[in-house]
């Protein structure tokens, strides 16, 4: 009782990488509470899906298998959690900060009157007083997360309601295994002791998937690039830069031009207007057209082999070097820092 | 067929998109107080599919519920130039400190007060604060069906709608029983702009509130014309549980609040050396930047 909950999501039998994430945060705050991390799938076709949860140190699992369940629609697997919620009185709650995880944490937290904190950047365990109420509360998760357009890094925390509910980002934790065999107990559902035909109401009519969209526009950081960049090759780098910081790939209308990037990343007057957290610009001279789209960015790193490049006026950054030499490092570094 | 009776739910927000060098304190936090109050973006892509409805089945009407303080009807004017019928302003000091729970609580029960629906329609997400988490909170206060992240609405048939959401990866069409609520993607198409007849029409729209605030004296003009009124809900006018508004009815505390440094006053310059790049690194994460 009063365990950690994480919401796997599944996808024709594969657990999304955000849950498997979320798994292993649990599992170490689950360490750090004493209790015990227990997981819940929901989806079709489900017959060994343990041997993907549990090795990240799920003590239990619990299965809900049903070809109804999947694809997801909102009210079946709400149904779920808030009834084996109510049965089993978890302390915390989280799942991926996707659009199944932001439909269905709400609908639980609202019917469940617990509370819930989107988008978490860091979650945390400690203690808080209320002093006005006199009381200390110990143990309480602490959900960080940016707000106000990421110009605030608040800390929210739910002193008296049960789950405490967060979502988080994919990319966001770390994911990582802690033993093959870890010995999970497996819990097959009855699905229909916690779905009722009335759950079904709203139907999939069609459905297709597609390569993901290009939203530039949408990213809080953007790893752009420029005529600088050289070869189409040396765009891969950017590329690889932008998956480990979760950003999304720009490019001036020069290296557009080029070949070395797909029209719709380009950004500048002709292009998109970007206002993001941080904006990496590599081989990019800055030239006004460019800047006019990117010049709001909160932050601005600029990688250049000149040192006297026109974007290096409205930089905070600037590293003057190769970008073959210089972006390896970064992500190097990315990594061993948020390890 | 005929039409439906749309409520779309809508917040004013600061604009925190473009916070700009006035906005600035010397300290490089944002001073929240200078940034301009603006109709949340994504309540206007919400407001345009409804309108798209109302655009295919005439008899069709529109109104705007937003809870905020009195200031907050200017969204409800702006909603009207753009082809609403109506707004109601939810406002009480009763409500202050709502977390996304205790305004989805309270926007449910003025939905109660404002009799027949067959369709909410709100925002993904307000910008303030990137929750998206009131959309489907009403909905299940309500206990209606929800479909989020819809991008256009393609058919309504008689208690059905048929809409397109968009998926991570994809789209996916559904059908949902009506009455239901359903939240719009900034995806969706824009909000189409100002109609100046409705501007003429609706330019002198107030609240109570407002007209009793007002110098100019335009009793008579009200009394001709009861469309400019908007109508102003307190908490006396819906059915509450004391315990479940504002600070007191919100699960989630703000325990701490920090301002993130946006500019650094002159750039820092670094080579290709791994300290360096290190540093820059763990200067980002630390900073929540990236990470």
């Amino acid at each position: 009782m009063n365990n950690i909950f994480v919401y796997c999501e599944v996808e024709e039998g594969i657990v999304s990488e955000v849950s498997l994430e979320l798994l292993t945060k649990g599992r170490s705050l689950a360490n750090q509470l004493g209790c015990q991390l227990e997981a819940v799938v929901a989806g079709s076709g489900l017959k060994g899906v343990e041997k993907q949860i549990l090795p990240y140190g799920a003590d239990v699992l619990h299965v809900a298998d049903d070809p109804r369940l999947e694809p997801y629609t909102t009210l079946p697997h709400s149904a779920i959690l808030i009834k084996l919620f109510e049965e089993e009185k978890p302390q915390i709650a989280l799942m991926g900060a996707t659009p199944i995880g932001r439909d269905l944490g709400p609908r639980v937290s609202s019917a469940l009157h617990s509370g819930l904190t989107a988008d978490c950047t860091s979650l945390e365990i400690g203690d808080h007083e209320d002093k006005k109420a006199g009381m200390v509360y110990k143990d309480l998760l602490y959900q960080i997360r940016p707000a106000f357009g990421g110009n605030i890094i608040a800390t929210i925390i739910n002193p008296d309601c049960r789950p405490q509910m967060a979502t988080v980002r994919e990319g966001v934790m770390k994911k990582e295994k802690i033993n093959a065999n870890y010995p999970g107990i497996v819990k097959q559902l009855e699905v229909s002791k916690y779905v009722s035909d009335l759950d079904f109401v709203v139907q999939i009519l069609e459905r297709h998937t597609e390569k993901k969209k290009i939203n530039i526009k949408g990213a809080s950081i953007v790893v752009s690039g420029g005529y600088g960049v050289g070869s189409k090759e040396n765009f891969k780098l950017l590329h690889d830069l932008a998956a480990v910081l979760g950003a999304e790939v720009g490019a001036s209308r020069a290296a557009v031009d080029a070949g070395y990037a797909e029209h719709d990343r380009q950004i500048g007057q002709t292009g998109i207007t970007v206002r993001p957290k941080l904006y990496i610009a590599c081989g990019i001279s800055g030239q006004v057209q460019h800047r006019a789209g990117m010049e709001e960015s909160a932050q601005i790193i600029s990688i250049n082999s000149d040192p006297e490049a026109p974007i290096n006026s409205i930089a905070d950054y600037v590293i003057t070097g190769d970008i073959s030499e210089v972006i390896p490092k970064m992500i190097k570094y990315y990594k061993s820092n948020t390890k | 067929m005929k039409g439906l009776k749309i409520i779309v739910l809508a917040k004013q927000v600061p604009d925190t998109r473009n916070v700009g060098k006035d906005a600035m304190k010397a300290d490089g936090t944002v001073n929240r107080a200078a940034l301009p109050a603006i109709f949340n973006p994504e309540d206007l892509n919400a407001l345009e599919l409804a309108l798209r409805v109302k655009d295919t089945l005439p008899g069709t009407t529109i109104t705007i519920l937003t809870m905020g303080p009195g200031r907050a009807a200017e969204i409800i004017r702006e909603g009207l130039y753009r082809g609403a019928d109506s707004g109601v302003l939810l406002t009480d000091r009763a409500f202050a400190g709502s977390d996304t729970l205790a305004t989805s609580y309270a926007l449910a029960q003025a939905i109660k007060e404002m009799g027949h629906y067959d369709l909410i329609v709100a925002g993904r997400q307000a910008i303030d604060g990137d929750t998206a988490q009131v959309g489907p909170q009403v909905a299940e206060k309500l206990n209606l069906p929800q479909v989020t992240y819809v991008e256009e609405v393609i058919s309504v048939e008689k208690s059905a709608i048929v809409m397109r959401r968009r998926l991570e990866n994809g789209v996916e069409t559904v059908k949902s029983p009506l009455p239901m609520l359903l939240t719009v993607n900034g995806s969706a198409p824009e909000c189409r702009s100002r109609n100046v007849k409705m501007l003429m029409k609706f330019k002198h729209a107030r609240t109570i509130t407002e007209k009793q605030e007002a110098t100019e004296d335009y009793t008579h003009l009200y009394d001709h014309r009861p469309f400019l009124y908007i109508r102003e809900m307190t908490v006396g006018d819906i059915k509450t549980d004391a315990d479940q508004l504002g600070l007191t009815g919100s699960p989630t505390k703000v325990k701490k609040i920090d301002n993130v440094v946006l500019q650094a006053k002159d750039a820092k310059k670094l080579n290709t050396s791994d300290e360096g790049i290190n540093d820059l690194m763990r200067e980002l994460i630390e900073s929540h930047v990236i990470g």
